[in-house]
């Protein structure tokens, strides 16, 4: 693909597009990424990311993180802060899931121990979160209940038995964002979502056993600290966000925010998945109020996630979860907009960072890190194709520029029908068997879909971060079973 | 067929071109490929539950979004694949009405062969057009 003649190198893995690119761009975009990864990126998502660059009150940059690619409003891997007074709040630069997310577990357990389990393992975890088309969860929940779980988060599991404390500390926000309002949500959003908890969803989402084999652990130390401390130990990471609730959210006030971007506040339209309102304004305050009610959904899906896996380990093993180390290592959001503290022109300024795929990264000794991360600073957990594995890294100091920001995955570069052409996914569930890796699907199809071949090399993507200063490899994952919506 | 998912447009959601010859076979031609996405066999959708659908927009488009929209909250709140047997439309006053009878099921993960659940209708490249004596949309779906 060629690169916009406009692109400047700024240093290997900084690429800028300067204001002159797109009339109305108030800041320059950057790209960070290496050249090769720059070179596979579409041509949208230069066009999404000085989109973005367009809208007031935006400051330094429009970022787009390494596994960026063409999404809609903001591209995945899109990064902006606003100011909060002259500043938008866009469902673009969120997305439709809000919340998204991954968070990985501990087990004291080796491969070894592991292995002879795993079709157990694999088929109860299968039974016990409910994936795919539509699924519902095991969680009771009415409506009128429901909305104090939107308003709680893992708070809420907490009360309800689905979480030990320590989940809450380990959990980014604590597993709650403060001033979720219930009645910012419409009812069909309630309707869509209240029997949703405890449910992974599709698409790329999953759930995986893991393998931290000893060549695999970029830094010890770190790796210690973060729990990874047996050779071949065994973990599960995952990846679900805020279902139907949160889609529902985002569409209404999509809908919402058209109706009065250009009328009421005279803001330029240069995409209509970029609708937004001023954030001070009634309209961007009650979506505000009602994204952080589905960054809490997603939240509490993935706290009754963790319950589950917990009771099946513990009824597999025949052990309690504390017994198995089943500790959290951490869960961190990648679609979410908040405001933050930040250093703007030598100045610690409130502002309000949109993340849409892409990870905070908190480095050493920042506020908002659990005491036990202090020194190494923030887990970021980046998910790869459910082929290639997964990497745990930490947080660095130096990505104070992205607003401590990096990649969250691998970013898919085949269309999803392309990989349904090229794979068919009962031969490649053999495949997968064959090569150690056990997986139960809802659908064979939507397996195809997501194939390692449909993906960008998660090394790379890795590696890109740590060359930016974004984070730093801890260990890479690599699975040996998984569940599939 | 009335719809064909174009991979040009998108490439980690779905996108797909529908027709008609008026904006009703357009709006059951979008219906039927939002179906489609979700599962490989929508012939095996029986129609067994029959619900009304009433929605109206200013815009036409906006239209076709909404009418989608409320396909893909059947599908989380009452857990039902749906067909769109008949879609009437009326421009009144600067306003467009829609009744629509949908039929359907509640899902059924096997006989379906479900693919990918489909989070929301994007305005990403949104458009409802006519040309060529037939009305043409384009819809990329998050999923």
């Amino acid at each position: 693909m060629s690169l916009p003649p406009q692109l400047r190198k700024i240093s290997d893995t900084v690429w800028e597009l300067p204001v002159t690119y797109k009339e109305g761009m108030r800041v320059p975009t950057r790209i960070i990424a290496p050249e090769s990864l720059l070179c596979g990126m579409e041509a949208g998502v230069f066009d999404q990311a000085a989109n973005v660059a367009c809208l007031p009150g935006i400051i330094n940059y429009s970022y787009c993180m390494p596994d960026g690619h063409w999404g809609y409003g903001f591209p995945i891997g899109g990064v902006a802060a606003f100011d909060p007074a002259t500043g938008v709040i866009s469902p673009g630069g969120i997305g439709f899931d809000i919340n998204c997310g991954m968070r990985l577990c501990l087990t004291n357990l080796t491969e070894e121990e592991v292995r002879p389990r795993i079709r157990e393992l694999v088929d109860q975890l299968f039974f016990a979160i409910p994936t795919g088309v539509g699924c519902t969860g095991f969680v009771s929940c009415s409506r009128g209940k429901f909305r104090r779980v939107i308003e709680n988060g893992s708070r809420w599991c907490l009360e309800s038995g689905y979480a030990l404390p320590e989940d809450l500390e380990l959990t980014e926000e604590g597993g709650c964002f403060e001033g979720a309002d219930a009645d910012t949500c419409s009812d069909k959003a309630v309707e869509r979502g209240y029997d949703q908890i405890g449910t992974l969803g599709s698409g790329n989402h999953y759930c995986e056993i893991q393998v931290a084999r000893p060549e695999n652990v970029f830094d010890e130390a770190t790796a210690r600290a973060f729990g990874i401390t047996i050779p071949n130990q065994v973990v599960i990471m995952f990846h679900c966000g805020s279902r139907g609730f949160g889609h529902q959210v985002a569409t209404d006030y999509l809908q919402s925010f058209l109706k009065v971007m250009t009328t009421k506040y005279g803001i330029k339209l240069y995409d209509r998945e970029l609708a937004c309102a001023p954030f001070r304004s009634p309209e961007g305050q009650a979506y505000f109020a009602a994204m952080k009610c589905a960054a809490n959904m997603g939240f509490a899906n993935r706290q009754v996630i963790l319950h589950r896996i917990r009771e099946v380990f513990s009824q597999i093993f025949r052990r309690s979860p504390e017994d198995l180390g089943m500790r959290m290592v951490y869960d961190v959001a990648h679609n979410t907009a908040k405001l933050e503290n930040h250093l703007i022109d030598g100045e610690q300024r409130e502002v309000l960072v949109h993340r849409k795929g892409a990870t905070r990264s908190l480095g050493p000794g920042m506020p908002g890190l659990p005491d036990c991360y202090r020194e190494t600073g923030q887990p970021v957990i980046i998910g790869g194709s459910m082929e290639t594995g997964s990497y745990l890294l930490a947080g660095m100091a130096s990505a104070a520029p992205t607003f401590f920001t990096t990649a969250h995955g691998s970013g898919r570069t085949m269309s999803r029908h392309q990989a349904k052409k090229m794979v068919q996914g009962r031969k490649l569930l053999g495949d997968m068997e064959q090569r150690g890796i056990y997986v139960r699907t809802s659908s064979y199809g939507g397996l195809a879909e997501e194939a390692g071949l449909a993906y960008k090399d998660i090394d790379v993507v890795a590696r890109a971060t740590e060359e930016a200063g974004l984070s730093r490899r801890v260990v890479k994952l690599v699975p040996i079973g998984n569940i599939k919506g | 067929m009335p719809f064909r998912f174009n991979d040009e447009i998108s490439t980690a959601d779905v996108a797909f071109e529908a027709w008609g010859e008026t904006q009703e076979e357009l709006f059951i031609s979008s219906a039927a490929a939002l179906l489609r996405t979700m599962a490989e066999a929508p012939e095996r959708v029986a129609r067994l539950q029959m619900l009304t659908v009433l929605l109206e927009h200013e815009e036409l488009d906006m239209l076709l979004f909404s009418f989608l929209q409320e396909l893909i909250f059947y599908k989380d709140a009452r857990r039902l694949l749906l067909h769109a047997d008949r879609v009437q439309i009326e421009e009144r006053e600067g306003i467009f009405r829609l009744e629509a009878t949908l039929s359907g099921e509640q899902i059924d993960a096997g006989r379906h062969r479900l693919l990918v659940d489909v989070k929301a209708v994007t305005l990403h490249r949104f458009q409802v057009v006519f040309g060529d004596n037939r009305w043409k949309a384009v819809v990329v779906l998050d999923v």
